[in-house]
């Protein structure tokens, strides 16, 4: 087949696959923000539920007027949402949702995500000082301190993982974490122990340190409350966001929790065994992969989701306490750690 | 100072609330659905002011008393008959415009308080937005009509 | 472009930097549309970065001229409209003004006016408060307190309403005592505006649920580190500036300082209840922001006591019908939930009162506005400014 043609297809597929969970988690958000709140949020759009919400303000910003400030750098106020949005759709690219179902098995997968979720701070970067507003300014470049006082730790937190796994591929990754055997016991006085250390597989528990700092890092990364300093309405209005409008705005919107999906999906594949389940065979996987992989994305995002309506904002300078005084340090310590054990065990 | 807790367990206060976020999220919303379901107002509250006509006598004391002067009146004096054969003519005050206007009025109850004939009256009903401003302006018909919604007034404290 | 001589760019490699990079201070017009300054509050701030070097605020973008609309409206109508001056606080704005024309006339007030008056001053004190309690996590990114809070405070409206007809605006009183019945004429006069069937029970169990939001917001925002981490330590009034500058209010107790007005000169029969007056020890944002909680708690407690000996007898004072305020001057000031609110009415005899002047909490409290923000971080700022805990309406009345 075409190159061309084959690459085509895979990015409508997994464009087809992710815009759906992202628009879930949208709605996710609406409803478990409201009734955390004792409301009941979308209630009419769609007949029950509201469950067509997340459509009708898609329609609605399409509707809406495309402006551009006039003293915008007008190609790079346009460009940013493209660079926000490709960013986060990139990452789809290599995480795989059965064992046969990868876009592109990449073996530098992790470095792969890595370098390309933080592209999407550079859209930020650019809205921010092409705005020509002095919120969206200060947005832009918090955005920025917080890409390089985040990207340190995530690093961390996932070079533990390829150590333990001992690969760089995502494919492998779960793989490590399906055949994973606790300390390397198999049996017991004669008996097989293999279902024990296979319901603990994951390395959820294991690394459990660099679950806690990807799950954090991950926050400050997609600038969720509590780390939301780049957007801070009650301070910067809307941050880099504040002279979008219309379609532009939806699209940072929708970048906004598709890179929600896929850090929640990396997330998952690294630590929770991505599409694998403690038990179920391969050739069930690839039917049930998608539905595991998935299944978890979406229990991550409700913790995302029950944090943003839970904490506040933390300061700026509190937030790059935490990454250099706290987390890389932890990181660091974790990837010695599990070193150590790799080799011991 | 009592609400400065020293946490005994790390991120004591970030649990707590978290605990209590997720035990809302599996609560009744205590959302009232408007158009479809709607709260009673309480007998006092003040949504419109509803018009007796039959008792108004244009004595005007309630668009002289009205802070913003939202009340225009107009009335006329009308002869009638007397009431016996031979008796003096007398004249009745026949009032021919009522009008408050809404979009002024600052629902501080002056007029209702002032009137001295117990023409006027509060009606919780506060379904009567318009599109456009001027339309705001009721004359005395829909004023009357309120009147159907006037509720009894409460049932008092022991005093 | 101009050529650079290999020879000379050498040497341009070993000259030292001498000139440095100029960054002149941004000036960042915070408001007066913007999400956290309440209103149409306007900082022209100067920023080095995040930081605000200073701070020049712009108030009057809601000028309303209360002062000059009183000059031309009758004491009654002129109450219809103190309760406009800070929104939140409706009924508390009244008392205070209703009681300088009492005093101007020397009538006596019924102790069961009096007792509903303070019933409801404290409604309006704990409505206010929960507001706050409820914005200013807000300010911090934590909306879920502002829903819960307002949850409750939706029941203390009501039980408002239910008394006077409104939830905000309640112009329920009159001079000599509270609002009559409606209409002078036959059927009604008979029935007076007092307190309606079922409102203490009602009130009980109000201040039950107000209590249990308090503790709630405790556990969500309170004791709640991130919360901490942006208040503790910020923003501190020191009692002395806080005198200074004629703060008043939570603020100044906040600050250490005990001055309450209930207990030091009321127009309400503060005396027969006992209550606590919170104070902070730092007077930084935290402090500002718990003993507002706790002032919640105080009002409770006095609200308890005070419908459980509510006196009964008449409802207001003979008064006449036309009022006519004698010749002379005077101001009363009362413990507003945001301070020290007061009017100074000077009467030149006759239904209109010659001047009135305004002495509203929070145009008092923002003074100090560029000396606390002078230094502070641009979040800071918005931290400081919700702690204050102002109404524009009030600043600019």
């Amino acid at each position: 087949m075409n190159f061309w043609l084959e690459l085509l297809i895979k990015v409508g597929l997994a464009l087809a696959i992710m815009l759906p969970v992202a628009l879930v988690v949208i709605f996710g958000e609406l409803k478990i923000s409201a009734h955390m709140q004792s409301r009941v949020g979308p209630y009419f759009a769609g007949g029950r539920w509201g469950w067509a919400q997340p459509l009708a303000d898609g329609l609605k910003f399409m509707q809406k007027e495309d402006l551009v400030p006039a003293d915008a750098d007008d190609r790079v106020y346009k460009l940013a949402p493209y660079i926000v949005l490709m960013g986060t759709l990139a990452l789809y690219v290599v995480i795989p949702i059965g064992p046969d179902a990868v876009a592109r098995d990449l073996d530098l997968g992790v470095f792969y995500v890595l370098a390309v979720s933080s592209l999407s701070t550079l859209g930020v970067l650019m809205a921010g000082w092409s705005s020509a507003n002095k919120y969206s300014l200060i947005g832009g470049l918090r955005a920025a301190a917080q890409l390089i006082a985040y990207e340190l730790p995530l690093v961390l937190a996932v070079i533990a993982v390829a150590v333990q796994a001992g690969s760089l591929s995502l494919n492998d990754i779960v793989n490590a974490q399906a055949s994973f055997h606790l300390f390397g016991v198999e049996s017991i006085l004669g008996r097989d122990v293999t279902w024990i250390s296979s319901l603990i597989s994951p390395f959820m528990i294991l690394q459990i340190v660099g679950l806690v700092i990807f799950l954090v890092a991950s926050l400050a990364e997609l600038s969720r409350i509590p780390f939301d300093m780049p957007i801070a309405e009650s301070e910067l209005t809307m941050g880099y966001l504040t002279e979008y409008s219309g379609l532009r705005f939806t699209m940072f919107f929708l970048g906004e929790y598709a890179g929600l999906v896929s850090m929640a999906a990396i997330a998952a594949t690294l630590f929770m065994g991505g599409y694998s389940f403690p038990g179920v065979s391969e050739d069930v996987l690839n039917f049930l992969g998608p539905v595991i992989l998935l299944s978890k994305v979406m229990f991550i995002a409700f913790v995302f989701i029950w944090l943003r309506w839970t904490f506040p904002r933390l300061r700026e300078d509190q937030l790059q306490t935490i990454a250099w005084k706290w987390l890389i340090p932890a990181g660091l310590i974790n990837i010695v750690a599990t070193a150590i054990f790799k080799v011991a065990f | 100072m009592t609400g400065r807790k020293m946490p005994t367990l790390p991120f004591k206060g970030l649990r707590t609330g978290m605990w209590l976020t997720l035990k809302t999220l599996f609560k009744k919303p205590v959302t009232v659905h408007y158009p479809l379901e709607k709260e009673t107002p309480v007998p006092r509250a003040r949504g419109v002011i509803a018009l007796d006509t039959e008792a108004c006598t244009v004595c005007m004391l309630c668009a002289r008393e009205c802070p913003d002067w939202c009340i225009y009146i107009e009335g006329h004096k009308e002869e009638q008959p007397p009431a016996k054969e031979g008796g003096r003519v007398r004249t009745r005050a026949t009032l021919d415009r009522f009008d408050i206007d809404y979009a002024l009025c600052m629902y501080c109850g002056i007029c209702v308080e002032v009137c001295p004939f117990d023409a006027l009256f509060w009606s919780p009903d506060f379904e009567y937005s318009e599109l456009g401003i001027s339309e705001m302006m009721h004359d005395k018909d829909r004023l009357t009509y309120w009147l159907s919604t006037v509720p009894d007034p409460p049932k008092l404290e022991s005093n | 472009m101009t050529q650079i001589d290999p020879r000379s760019a050498m040497h341009l490699a070993d000259a030292a930097v001498s000139v440095e990079l100029e960054t002149p201070d941004m000036t960042l017009n915070i408001g007066p549309q913007h999400p956290s300054t309440h209103g149409v509050l306007r900082l022209v701030a100067q920023v080095d970065g995040e930081r605000v070097m200073s701070v020049d605020p712009v108030i009057g973008y809601m000028h309303r001229g209360y002062e000059k609309l009183a000059e031309v409206r009758t004491y009654a109508q002129t109450i219809a409209l103190v309760n406009r001056i800070d929104w939140v606080s409706g009924f508390a704005n009244e008392v205070p003004f209703v009681a300088a024309i009492e005093k101007l006339m020397d009538i006596e007030v019924p102790p069961r006016a009096q007792y509903i008056r303070l019933i409801l001053t404290e409604m309006a004190r704990i409505s206010t408060h929960l507001v706050f309690a409820s914005s200013y996590p807000l300010e911090l990114g934590a909306s879920t307190p502002l829903m819960h809070a307002m949850r409750e405070r939706e029941h203390v409206l009501e039980l408002l309403e239910s008394v006077t007809g409104g939830r905000f605006h309640p112009n329920f009183n009159r001079v000599g005592g509270i609002k009559p019945a409606a209409g002078g004429g036959s059927s009604m006069k008979k029935v007076s505006m007092d307190l309606p069937a079922g409102f203490l029970a009602a009130t009980d169990e109000a201040m039950t649920r107000v209590l249990d939001i308090v503790d709630d917001v405790d556990r969500l925002a309170t004791g709640n580190e991130l919360i901490q981490a942006r208040t503790v330590g910020v923003g501190v009034l020191p009692a002395a500036k806080a005198l200074e500058y004629g703060v008043t209010g939570p603020n100044l107790r906040a600050s250490g300082v005990k001055y309450d007005l209930r207990k030091v000169e009321s127009i309400l029969p503060y005396d027969d209840f006992e209550f606590e007056i919170p104070i902070g020890n730092n007077g930084d944002c935290f402090d500002r922001y718990v003993v507002r909680l706790e002032e919640i708690r105080q009002s409770a407690s006095i609200i308890r006591q005070a419908i459980a000996k509510i006196p009964s007898g008449p409802l207001r004072a003979k008064v006449p019908r036309v009022l006519k305020v004698p010749k002379g001057e005077v101001y009363v000031r009362a413990e507003n939930p945001k301070g020290e609110m007061g009017y100074y009415i000077v009467s030149e005899g006759g239904r209109i009162p010659y001047r009135v002047k305004i002495r509203s909490a929070s145009f008092s409290n923002l003074s100090m506005l560029p000396w606390i923000l002078a230094g502070q971080l641009v979040p800071d700022l918005v931290a400081i400014l919700g702690s204050l805990d102002f109404v524009l309406g009030d600043v600019d009345r």
